[in-house]
């Protein structure tokens, strides 16, 4: 078996703000294999862009804290390395890509000197020819003429100045990449392209990644798994072909899918999930879902569940019990 | 025949820019019947809100018609044209930005109403209010709440409430889901079809979400760069899209629908350019795969069926 790149045990994060403590993430777990690609699916405040600051080591300082759990990459401790460990690792090994491309681009310099930066910065030993070399090699891959090197992020579309980061964050190739709803504000078809692009891109560099996004649709384009997250827990997860036979699912993820209106099949009304997400702030004791599932049991709302499993396929929710014993 | 609730001939909004004149409405015709739901989808820019907000008067046309019940509205008096607005209301993507943060949800909702007075003294409009609210799925006890106390979802029923106060026959619905997490865009969705049926309303319903459109609509209207590139009805437009761009958008979506997974993609180069004074033909050209030189005349919506139509000289020359 591959050895695991990643392996996130039981975290918690909380937000200590001046009123409340957010409960951002609970008993989160997660594994990622090299050259893997996880979808992490969530609703808003689910605790998903919390997860990959976690991993990145960039919470917001002081009011994000990791309170429990472990995260291991390459079997070492993320959670002890130190400041400039992280640093060489974020650099060469693990990139983010992040919703808002300008979250990581400089508004005052050309695309091509932003490009030659992280060149130098991995790529020292290249002479002068090699890297502009590079630079046109890259900017064609991503779609974009080479000769608009030297023009500004301002002066590029929305969906270019995404190509651009997803060039930056892959030419170090690095061993995992983590996108952060990259195509969430792109048109459809823009959105194609780029998905298109982190294909191409991943098989070429063999990276990991972890696909965060709202859509599980796009999910189902691009990822081999899918975990999907409920107020700071892994609900389920599974291979794609499996949690998406919509099947056996979480109530949860049964709510999702009976929310989303099918390209394929009419239905005349919606079956939205009633109710509305649970206060991170005030979270109950047993299953976090329970007061909107219309399964709810009384252990549901007594005990937290635990993971119960079907070979790949993984649901906590008392429903499963049954599969405990496989 | 009967005539249609909203109706647009040859409809055009052009803005001055600093590069030129921008053709965000260009000559476009449409029909909208009581009762019925008309998509409009298209991507970032090609002209649907200022469509909307022109059939509304909220923006001055530059030249064309809009016919309410038959009247051209675009020549009508700020007379004619209090009673005409009554019947057209709409709803927004965002309705935090679009609701008074100073009111009330009580006071949001009776506003239109003491405006209008459309429902006259205290207790009245009171129980207006409690009836609005309780018909968009508002707990009567958010009456003296404020719109940042709440999430997004339940700030879209405010708007809606808000919207039907004047008992509308015809609703722009801008992006109203967009925002939303999908459960609670199943919820409001369910709630306009609900409404549409329960008062007859009629709907243009603006998205770039090809799944929730196909949901919604009655007919659907493609638009590229200011044009409408093709019409037809829900299942016309999804079994047979013929215009290349609508073949394209309808590629490109993303789906939980495993046996189309692998499916091949047909991925456009190109991105959408801003349509400052653009030239004669058709403006999806540059990024066509089928473009010929055809394509550099003007194109006029052909009938290809009953009710289908396309402005493509090469698909439905
Ligand atoms: N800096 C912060 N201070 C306080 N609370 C925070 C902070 N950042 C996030 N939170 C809270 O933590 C929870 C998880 O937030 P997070 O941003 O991780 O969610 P998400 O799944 O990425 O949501 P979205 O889909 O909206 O991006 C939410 O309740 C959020 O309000
Ligand atoms: N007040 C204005 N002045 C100048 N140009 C404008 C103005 N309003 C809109 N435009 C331009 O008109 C075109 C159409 O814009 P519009 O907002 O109608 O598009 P849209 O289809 O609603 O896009 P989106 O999906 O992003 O909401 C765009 O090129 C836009 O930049
Ligand atoms: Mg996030
Ligand atoms: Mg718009």
């Amino acid at each position: 078996m591959e050895r695991k790149l990643l392996e996130v045990r039981n975290l918690h994060v909380r937000y200590n703000t001046d009123e409340a403590v957010v409960y951002a993430l609970n008993g989160l777990d997660i594994d990622l294999e090299k050259g893997e690609t996880l979808g992490l699916v969530g609703e808003t405040g689910a605790g998903k862009t919390t997860l990959a600051l976690s991993i990145m080591q960039l919470l917001p300082q002081k009011v994000g804290q990791i309170t429990g759990g472990s995260i291991l990459y390459d079997e070492k401790e993320l959670l002890k390395f130190s400041v400039k460990d992280m640093l060489a690792l974020r650099g060469d090994k693990i990139s983010m890509i992040f919703q808002d491309p300008m979250t990581s681009l400089n508004p005052v310099m050309s695309v091509g000197d932003q490009i030659s930066e992280v060149l130098e910065q991995h790529f020292p030993e290249l002479s002068k020819e090699q890297k502009s070399e590079k630079i046109d090699e890259i900017m064609n891959m991503v779609g974009i003429p080479s000769s608009r090197k030297v023009e500004y992020p301002h002066q590029f579309s929305g969906g270019m100045k995404q190509r651009i980061v997803i060039a930056m964050a892959l030419i170090a190739e690095p061993d995992l990449l983590i996108a952060d709803e990259p195509t969430t504000a792109l048109d459809v078809t823009i959105q194609a392209q780029i998905l298109e692009l982190i294909r191409q891109l991943k098989v070429k560099f063999n990276s990991a990644m972890i696909l965060i996004s709202h859509d599980l649709g796009v999910v189902a384009e691009v990822c081999d798994n899918v975990a999907i997250m409920y107020a700071g827990e892994v609900i389920e997860y599974g291979p794609i072909e499996t949690v998406y036979l919509k099947k056996d699912n979480h109530p949860y993820t049964r709510g999702l899918f009976n929310s989303l209106p099918e390209l394929t099949r009419n239905v005349d009304r919606l079956e939205p999930i009633m109710g509305y997400m649970v206060d991170p702030t005030n979270l109950p004791a047993g299953c976090s879902f329970a007061a909107r599932c219309d399964r709810c049991m009384d252990i549901c709302i007594s005990k937290k569940p635990p993971v119960f499993s079907d070979g790949a396929h993984s649901i906590k929710c008392y429903l499963y019990q049954h599969w405990a014993d496989k | 025949m009967t005539t249609p609730l909203i109706e647009t001939k040859g409809l055009k909004k052009y803005f001055n820019t600093p590069g030129g004149s921008l053709h965000a409405v260009d000559n476009v015709d449409l029909k909208i019947s009581s009762g019925e739901t008309l998509g409009v989808v298209g991507e970032s820019g090609c002209g649907k809100s200022t469509l909307g907000r022109t059939i509304l008067r909220l923006v001055d046309a530059t030249a064309g018609e809009v016919l309410y019940d038959g009247q051209n509205i675009l020549n009508f008096s700020q007379q004619q044209m209090r009673d005409v607005r009554m019947n057209m209301q709409m709803i927004f993507q965002d309705p935090f930005t679009s609701l008074n943060p100073r009111l009330s949800v009580g006071e949001i909702i009776a506003d239109p109403i003491e405006v209008s007075r459309t429902v006259r003294g205290r207790r009245e409009i009171r129980e207006k209010v409690r009836e609005l609210m309780d018909v968009c799925g508002l707990p009567e006890r958010y009456v003296n709440t404020y719109p940042h106390e709440l999430d997004g979802g339940r700030r879209q029923r405010i708007g809606m409430a808000r919207a039907l106060a004047l008992n509308p026959k015809f609703i722009v619905c801008d992006e109203p889901v967009s925002a939303l997490d999908v459960s609670i865009q199943a919820q409001i969705l369910n709630l306009l079809m609900d409404l549409q049926q329960s008062k007859g309303l009629s709907y243009m319903f603006i998205t770039h979400n090809l799944c929730v459109v196909r949901h919604i609509s009655n007919r659907i209207m493609v638009m590229y760069m200011g044009n409408v590139v093709e019409v037809a009805s829900r299942d016309d437009l999804f079994s047979h899209p013929t215009h290349p761009y609508t073949k394209a958008l309808l590629s490109a979506i993303p789906t939980t629908d495993l046996s189309r997974r692998n499916s091949a993609r047909q991925i456009l180069k190109g991105e959408v350019a801003n349509p400052v004074d653009p030239k004669p033909g058709c403006r999806f050209n540059p990024r066509c795969p089928y473009a010929t030189k055809s394509c550099q005349e003007q194109q006029t919506l052909k009938e290809i069926a009953s009710g289908h139509y396309v402005a493509c000289s090469v698909f439905a020359g």
